[in-house]
């Protein structure tokens, strides 16, 4: 089996597309994705990352993979492969801009040495590697294979002959008003020296420096081209050994090597992007995938774009959370205090499963996960909220079509449905939608106020966001699994406010008092 | 290498050195600043390097010494001084006068070449000026640091050295182009600019271009191709850059040694107007001898406070003390009896003695100190207010921060803001403290607890100073030995501004007189 692509071990489909899946902004995806990709914005990774995968095999490919780039020193090989590569293509890009002739030709020139010097160290190092990925052997024979290539050793010696013979040449300007001339260099001395001698008994403390740091202009005026010009007149062998070059090798960046240079930053990206994560001690791990049956399990998951925020923002530890389904379990209901960590368990569940799709290791210290074909989230937008009943037409529109689209392959995540509405009904519309979800067999979380959903079957696990015990006003953001119990967090807020039967009893003075007072 | 060194034998002074810590209540407790207006005479340049020096205390006995002999130099020989002193003075002016200045580094490399030009053009008369003043008056002087000093201006600033940067000067102007060589960079643009002395430079331009061995291709720019001309300025700019530098470097190091040698002398000359003032003053003047760090030393005669010298602009009662091995020194007496002004003559000289200067006295002779600290009763007024006390108690903490062994401590009146049984104790754990880790204290004070519990224990290294107070009530201004007294003497004070002469006083305390006054008056 020859190479073909480093994240797909056959004919992938690749959605190239920019519109995001649906479900993304609920789960902040978005948000996580965009955090992977922004360091590599050149390589426009978001279609890999936009493109879930509904197949085990090719899974596994890109977690091997990923496995052997967990080594360090692999990693800085290709991080460097990378750097050269977008040199390259950087001084190609310039190439096209430029106005004359031997300037462009000498930008090309560099291109190439870039590249080739790219390629000769990445082989280098490849050649004593070893890889278990199937994805890395296969392309550490490509370009082993590459590299012995006799067009690649004629670029690279060409384009080392040409450099070389150009680096020689060596000419003075002499500048007076409004004209110059350009002749060869005759052995001059060093002005600069001379003067820095005379002067340097004056020297008391360190002297403020006046080199001026000119700036490097890329481009080249009309002036430096005819210098330039009159150069190519007094040396016009290294000038000619430049033409033939680029006549003769353009262009000359291999395509299977220009396609995995992009492919690779798809797991450079996100191994950089956990990294950081890493190393304040949140694990990773790599899930186990299949396809088939409906038992999963994680220990210490956590959600991404959350994890992401605290770490911009504050000393706050991130908050893990186990979960597991098993048997006939399907639903998990999730109840407890606003502001608890409901919603973010509900996304994690859901970024968990998505990120596993792509092969990527979860946020977690142990998952095993069942694939999706699809996934469908319903929540409330704050909108929604203002606009109170009008609305609750679109609602049941909107979770009639999730139903009537999703299959037992799917994932559904509800959070707070029919929130907004007056709590018969609310009750009644989530137990009629709910029964439907148990009968379509589809993995689901729930989040939702309602204790009544969270025994409604035994497909349902009641799962609660906790407070503290001493102190039931705050939330210790773990979600575990135990009955229903709003009440007694009800009964803690009240206290807090004191709003408690005693507490009232105590405020609220006989009138006589009141008056008196 | 041109080096002034007249502050320090093998360096030069540093004036980004950060003040001690607590300058400002040094300069405030001993009213520094009437000491150094007296040596700037309003010139604000004097004013602030002398308080820079003044305040850096030297540590090392040697270079004192160092110090003590040029300015001996300075003394006997005063016009060639101030005439060497006119030489940066004047090297300033024209800077200010032409509006010479080296272009910053932001400007391009041609203008900061042109500014340091100039600037270098404009100092070459001095440093003539400066050579013969050396040539002429070297031989008089005896000291290591002027010997030194003259010595390397004859030997650095030769005359073919002089006519050397003359004709660098001129050279740079560049009157017949800028020869720069170059090799090609990454896509073949110009790289490695540097600028180049053509052969041949002895011959004339035309002809070295003519004697050329190889072709040349020249061009000319059509006379409205201004960005042209813009962009051939630019790479002149590239190739000049570095000899800008060394020029513009070479500038400000003429000007630094300028500075520099403002800077020294400008302490000397401080000095000479200190000299020359107290002089007119019929002051005793004297050059202290320093004691090394460990030793305890305080032995004068006819100490004058400098800064009451100045003031008064007349002589006034100087103090004989003889403290040698004493580690504390506890000051008591009646208000306005010297005490204060003894403390301040006491630090005034130990910080004149540390910077190399005469200090006001027939003789005076004094261990170094690590650092002067003086921590001052603020407000005249005694009014028992807890914010002052809280005040003070921060101030010697910062204090106590900065402290090490064998640095002094100068207490005028510490913790009196307190009741006195509060103050003495917190002043007694404080002092002793101090003393057993090596710090050497002058305590002024009313608080007869503190002073007796020194006074009790009998320390052999404790001196007792009580302000002198004559039968009939007047004060002498002088110090004598003797144990603390129980009362202070502040109704004389009172009596005195009240003009209630004849009022029998006997043993009412200043404070139980004044404010059962007060009572009365309500």
């Amino acid at each position: 089996m020859s190479f073909g692509s480093i994240l797909f071990d056959h004919d992938g489909v690749l959605c190239e597309t920019e519109d995001a899946l649906p479900f993304f902004s609920d789960l902040h995806l978005d948000r996580v994705i965009d955090a992977i990709i922004a360091p590599k914005r050149e390589y426009d990774l978001k279609p890999f990352f936009l493109t879930p995968l509904h197949n085990v095999e090719t899974i596994l490919y890109r977690q091997e993979v990923m496995r052997d780039l967990e080594s360090e020193p692999l990693m800085s090989i290709l991080r460097a492969f990378a750097e050269q590569m977008s040199i390259a293509r950087r001084y190609l890009a310039m190439v096209e801009k430029l106005d004359f002739e031997l300037h462009k030709k000498g930008w090309f020139l560099e291109a190439a040495l870039v590249y080739c010097n790219a390629v000769k160290k990445l082989a280098g190092h490849l050649e004593n590697s070893c890889f278990r990925s199937r994805g890395l052997r296969l392309f550490r024979d490509y370009v082993m294979q590459y590299v012995r290539s006799s067009p690649f050793l004629l670029l690279a010696g060409e384009a080392d002959q040409v450099k070389k013979a150009l680096s020689e040449v060596r000419y003075c300007v002499i500048i007076e008003n409004g004209k110059f001339k350009v002749g060869p260099y005759e052995e001059e001395e060093d002005y600069s020296v001379e003067v820095e001698t005379t002067f340097a008994k004056f020297k008391q403390a360190a002297a403020e420096e006046y080199l001026v740091k000119l700036s490097q202009r890329s481009g080249m005026s009309h002036i430096e081209a005819i210098i330039l010009e009159f150069v190519a007149r007094l040396y016009p062998e290294p000038f000619a050994a430049l033409r033939e070059f680029c006549a003769r090798h353009n262009p000359f960046v291999d395509e299977t090597l220009r396609a995995f240079d992009r492919e690779i930053q798809f797991y450079i990206a996100y191994l950089e992007f956990i990294g950081d994560f890493r190393r304040e001690g949140l694990p990773f791990c790599y899930p186990q995938v299949s396809a088939e049956g409906r038992e999963s399990s994680v220990r210490e998951g956590f959600e991404l774009a959350l994890a992401l925020s605290i770490r911009r923002q504050s000393e706050r530890a991130v908050v893990r959370n186990d979960f597991f389904l098993r048997a006939s379990e399907r639903i998990l209901v999730v109840t407890g205090p606003n502001q608890g960590g409901k919603t973010t368990f509900a996304r994690m569940f859901g970024q968990l499963h998505y990120l596993a799709s792509l092969g990527c290791p979860v946020p977690g210290r142990e998952a095993r996960l069942v694939l999706f074909d699809k996934i469908f989230t319903y929540f409330e937008t704050e909108e929604d909220i203002r606009n109170l009943r009008s609305n609750l037409e679109d609602d049941l529109y909107r979770v009639h079509k999730i139903l009537s689209q999703a299959t037992p392959q799917s994932l559904l995540i509800f959070n707070e449905p029919f929130a907004s509405t007056a709590l018969h009904d609310a009750l009644f519309l989530s137990k009629a939608v709910m029964a439907r979800v148990i009968d379509l067999d589809a993995r689901c979380v729930w989040v939702t106020f309602l204790d009544e959903l969270a025994s409604l079957s035994e497909k349902v696990v009641s799962m609660v966001a906790t407070v503290d015990p001493t102190d039931p006003t705050i939330r210790t953001f773990k979600v575990v699994r135990q009955p229903a119990n709003g009440l007694a967090y009800a009964f803690s807020l009240a206290q807090k406010h004191r709003l408690t039967y005693h507490d009232i009893q105590e405020r609220i003075h006989d009138e006589g008092l009141s008056t008196a007072s | 290498m041109m080096k002034v060194f007249l502050l320090h034998p093998e360096q030069d002074f540093d004036a980004s050195q950060p003040l001690p810590p607590m300058a400002e209540d040094l300069m405030q407790d001993l009213a520094l600043n009437v000491l150094l207006e007296a040596m700037a005479k309003g010139d604000e340049f004097l004013f602030r390097t002398l308080r820079q020096v003044l305040l850096s205390s030297l540590q090392d006995m040697a270079v004192i010494q160092y110090r003590q002999e040029v300015l001996q130099d300075c003394l006997n020989h005063p016009d060639v001084i101030r005439r060497i002193y006119r030489i940066p003075l004047e090297f300033m002016e024209r800077k200010r006068r032409q509006w010479l200045w080296i272009s910053t580094r932001y400007s391009p490399p041609a203008s900061i070449l042109n500014s340091a030009q100039q600037m270098l053009a404009a100092t070459l008369d001095l440093l003539w000026e400066l050579r013969r003043i050396a040539d002429a008056h070297a031989e008089q002087f005896t000291s290591r640091g002027f010997r030194r000093f003259f010595a390397m201006i004859q030997q650095e600033l030769d005359d073919p050295y002089l006519a050397l940067v003359e004709r660098q000067v001129n050279a740079l102007r560049f009157p017949q182009g800028v020869l720069l060589s170059a090799r090609l960079g990454a896509g073949n643009e110009g790289a490695e600019y540097v600028l180049r002395k053509p052969n041949n430079a002895d011959q004339p331009w035309i002809k070295r271009m003519l004697t050329r061995k190889s072709p040349t291709y020249s061009y000319t720019l059509h006379p409205r191709d201004e960005a042209g001309a813009r962009i051939l300025g630019e790479l002149r700019d590239r190739g000049v850059a570095r000899a800008a530098n060394a020029v513009a470097q070479a500038a400000d190091h003429i000007e630094s040694f300028f500075k520099m040698l403002q800077f020294e002398l400008a302490f000397y000359i401080g000095c000479l107007n200190l000299y020359e003032e107290l002089k007119r003053l019929a002051a005793p003047i004297t050059f202290p001898r320093p004691a090394p760090l460990r030793e305890r030393r305080l032995t004068c005669t006819n100490l004058h406070d400098v800064t009451l010298l100045l003031t008064m602009q007349q002589a006034v009662v100087g103090n004989s003390i003889a403290a040698d091995g004493k580690d504390l020194i506890v000051i008591t007496g009646p208000n306005r009896g010297g005490k204060t002004t003894f403390l301040r003559s006491v630090g005034a000289a130990q910080l004149m003695m540390q910077c190399g200067m005469f200090v006001p006295a027939a003789s005076f002779s004094a261990n170094l100190c690590t650092g002067l600290f003086t921590h001052f009763k603020r407000a005249e007024d005694k009014t028992l207010e807890s914010g002052k006390f809280q005040e003070e108690l921060q101030r010697m903490s910062a204090i106590v921060a900065h402290l090490t062994p064998n640095a002094l401590l100068l207490c005028n009146e510490s913790f009196a803001s307190t009741n006195e049984r509060e103050g003495s104790e917190i002043a007694r754990q404080i002092v002793s403290a101090l003393l057993e880790k090596r710090v050497k204290v002058a305590y002024v004070t009313h608080m007869y607890e503190l002073a007796h519990h020194f006074w009790e224990h009998k320390c052999a290294n404790a001196l007792f100073l009580r302000a002198e107070r004559l039968p009939d009530g007047t004060r002498t201004f002088r110090l004598q030995e003797g144990e603390p007294l129980e009362t202070s003497y502040g109704v004389d004070v009172y009596r005195r501004i009240f003009g209630e002469d004849n009022e029998p006083l006997q043993q009412e305390s200043e404070f139980a007189r004044y404010s059962g006054s007060l009572q009365g008056q309500q």
